[in-house]
């Protein structure tokens, strides 16, 4: 029967195996270094955000050529689908993080991105976000999440300052609006947003109404009546895809043709609602996160993305998950390391300035959030996207009032 | 709120609960003679929207024309699935009947999924932004021409079953089970044949429902949801219940969607389906057992 002094290693032994780890710890050290880092990428790539998911991860993809260009470390996607839901969202990060992922990034909804918050800060693996709006995400003191888009506050502000700048230009402004707008995460924490502010930001017109909607909704036909019957001047909405869709077609079925139609959201400018809609998919305005036009990078980006995806607009999916990766990528090679507390480290010291968003370039507060990204006005114009406000760097001019239903060519 | 606004929602919930009530006709009828609980009914109206988007991609043929092809093709897969599956566990506990219907239901989900992918997907006609103006009402006109085509539907469905010897037979059915199969009928050729109708209303319902809503294969949950709050508002079996339950619902949901908020519009069909059920368990034209 052995005893404990027979299963003890021999001083040889010992000796032999301290010599074998340090002869191989270099080669450890390249190995870290040498191999991709490996990112989840956690999308709603199918349900009723299917589509945007899937706009979200060609970003990604046209990241990857471009940052080998920039010089940057090889990142490897591992994607996952949410499904368009929260608890999915929630079980897929918790595997592809079990399956080897070193940082986490996604989820285009705020709803399944505070769920990947939670389950990212629990297991210490971070969490660069591309697009989620509701501000309590970055507002939990959580260490390992990292925000690089405005949130539901700044989204709101803009949406109104964008709105003044065009009224004041055009010399003509709405007197009543209704607002109508999506019963989730997003939806609920852009309401409270404008509310608030206007409360403190004059604005030539009141809301006559607020109408909540379910974003899986079959039918918007009430919803459209509804806001028809307060004869409002201006429809702001706060929409996702496939209602914006169904909002479009109700607002030309039930012949309401108010002055202007702005979104504070996704859908409107989607290049499946552009496909869809035609020409009655014109001249709504989306008041969203956008690119800065005149940024190197930008330019770049759009080249790129009209050789990868002919006929298909670059918007604000596109830019924000890029950029997403692009911060991976950057924290990556500034860390040396896939270590999930120096990758934490290198993302809180980000200070990127060849980027591509509206704003300063990409660094994060103490609460991981980047504060200093703008929005822009677009316009819808014969299936493409034009800036109409801030005039400061538009490419086009408004059209307002918005042209009636019947009276388009 | 101006009283076109309200006659207008009305009028609309009217049609869209026609609709609603043609969806149900399937699910009551089937389980209103072989007393099975079809937990894929939302699946079988997703295979029809998908039969008649098919139809309108390859051939250009309109949802509203595709009604005889697509329903024909849910009634041989649904006369299929009684023949070959369901009969077999007629006698079997109803839980086991339940787990069958739910493991059909997660199959054609997958289905669809392989076939068609997970993107919505629509039929885009020319009339798809037509209005018809009525006095003060401006209904849109696929809510018009589906709201037609359910009373047809449903309108065929009745004439069948009261005056056709196998509409006799399949009620004798549903009536004494014992009785019919003492008098030489063929009660499982009769089930299958049931299931086949039953698939085929539910086939011409997704054709309907297909001219409003876009296609994927999650949809299928919502609707078998819809269904068995129309029926059980309805009662179970009873085919002009069904009709009166979908009726029910589209209207209050859309009255409550005016009058309070549209987001509580589904509070509102659950809630009639709570008082149904404690108030008359058996639904609105139900038959007490």
């Amino acid at each position: 029967m052995p005893t404990t002094k027979n299963r003890r290693p021999s001083r040889r032994a010992v000796i032999a195996g301290a010599a074998g780890l340090a002869f191989a710890q270099p080669f450890a050290i390249a190995r870290a270094q040498g191999a991709p880092l490996k990112v989840g990428v956690v999308l709603p790539r199918s349900g009723p955000q299917g589509k945007i998911g899937q706009s979200c991860q060609q970003g990604y993809d046209l990241a990857l050529p471009i940052l080998k260009e920039l010089g940057y470390p090889e990142i490897q996607y591992m994607p996952v689908d949410t499904e368009t839901n929260v608890q999915r969202a929630r079980a897929v990060t918790e595997k592809v993080i079990q399956d080897g992922a070193q940082i986490v990034t996604g989820a285009f909804d705020s709803g399944a991105t505070t769920a990947l918050a939670q389950v990212c800060e629990q297991k210490g693996v971070p969490l660069v976000i591309n697009i989620a709006a509701a501000p309590p995400i970055t507002e939990q003191g959580y260490k390992f999440v990292f925000r690089n888009f405005p949130n539901g506050v700044r989204i709101a502000q803009d949406a109104l300052n964008l709105q003044r700048e065009l009224y004041e230009y055009k010399k003509d402004a709405p007197k009543s609006a209704v607002l109508l707008h999506v019963n989730d995460t997003f939806g609920e924490s852009l309401k409270a947003g404008l509310l608030g502010l206007m409360q403190r930001i004059e604005m030539p017109y009141k809301f006559a109404d607020v109408i909540a909607y379910d974003p899986n909704a079959r039918d918007l036909s009430v919803e459209i009546a509804k806001a028809k019957a307060t004869g409002a001047e201006l429809l702001w909405t706060v929409s996702r895809l496939n209602d914006a869709m169904l909002l479009t077609r109700e607002l030309i079925k039930q012949r309401w043709s108010p002055k202007a139609v702005v979104s504070s959201g996704p859908g409107f400018y989607e290049d499946q609602y552009l496909k869809t809609l035609g020409k009655n998919g014109d001249h709504i305005i989306s008041l969203v996160p956008w690119y800065d036009p005149s940024k190197p990078l930008t330019r770049y980006l759009l080249e790129r993305g009209a050789k990868a995806y002919p006929g298909i607009n670059i918007d604000t999916n596109h830019v924000y998950s890029f950029e997403a990766a692009l911060i991976c990528a950057d924290a990556f090679k500034r860390a040396g390391s896939a270590d999930p507390g120096k990758l934490r480290d290198a993302l809180a010291a980000t200070n990127i300035k060849n980027n591509v968003s509206i704003g300063p370039g990409i660094a994060f507060d103490a609460k991981g959030h980047n504060g200093g990204l703008g929005n822009a006005g677009i316009q819808n114009r014969g299936g493409k996207l034009k800036v109409v406000v801030p005039r400061a760097y538009a490419d086009s001019e408004p059209v307002y009032p918005m042209p009636a239903w019947d009276k388009r060519a | 709120m101006p009283l076109d606004a309200i006659a207008n929602i009305a009028t609309a919930g009217l049609l869209t609960g026609l609709v609603y009530g043609l969806s149900a006709l399937g699910l009551s009828a089937i389980f209103g003679v072989t007393r099975i609980v079809n937990f894929a009914h939302g699946e079988l109206m997703v295979i029809g929207m998908y039969g008649a988007l098919l139809l309108f991609q390859h051939f250009g043929l309109a949802p509203l024309w595709a009604i005889p092809i697509v329903g024909a093709a849910l009634f041989a897969i649904g006369y299929a699935l009684q023949a070959g599956l369901v009969n077999r566990l007629l006698h079997a506990p109803e839980h086991m009947q339940f787990l069958l219907m739910a493991a059909l239901a997660i199959m054609l989900v997958a289905l669809c999924l392989m076939a068609f992918g997970p993107n919505a997907q629509n039929v885009t006609l020319e009339s798809a932004y037509d209005s018809v103006e009525i006095g003060v009402l401006i209904l849109d006109a696929h809510r018009v021409y589906a709201g037609i085509a359910a009373i047809a539907v449903a309108g065929l469905l009745f004439v069948f079953f009261r005056y056709h010897p196998l509409g006799k037979a399949i009620r004798a059915c549903a009536d004494n089970l014992t009785g019919a199969a003492v008098v030489g009928l063929n009660v499982k050729r009769l089930f299958a044949l049931t299931f086949g109708i039953g698939s085929a209303c539910i086939g011409a319902a997704g054709c309907i429902i297909l001219m409003l809503v876009d296609v994927h294969p999650y949809l299928a949950n919502t609707y078998t949801l819809l269904a068995f709050v129309v029926v059980i508002i309805g009662g179970m079996g009873s085919l002009s219940g069904a009709l009166l339950g979908g009726l029910l619902v589209g209207v209050s949901e859309a009255l409550a969607g005016l009058l309070l908020q549209p987001s509580l519009k589904s509070m509102f069909s659950f809630g009639l389906l709570i008082l149904v059920l404690i108030l008359r368990p058996e639904g609105l034209l139900g038959r007490r057992s």
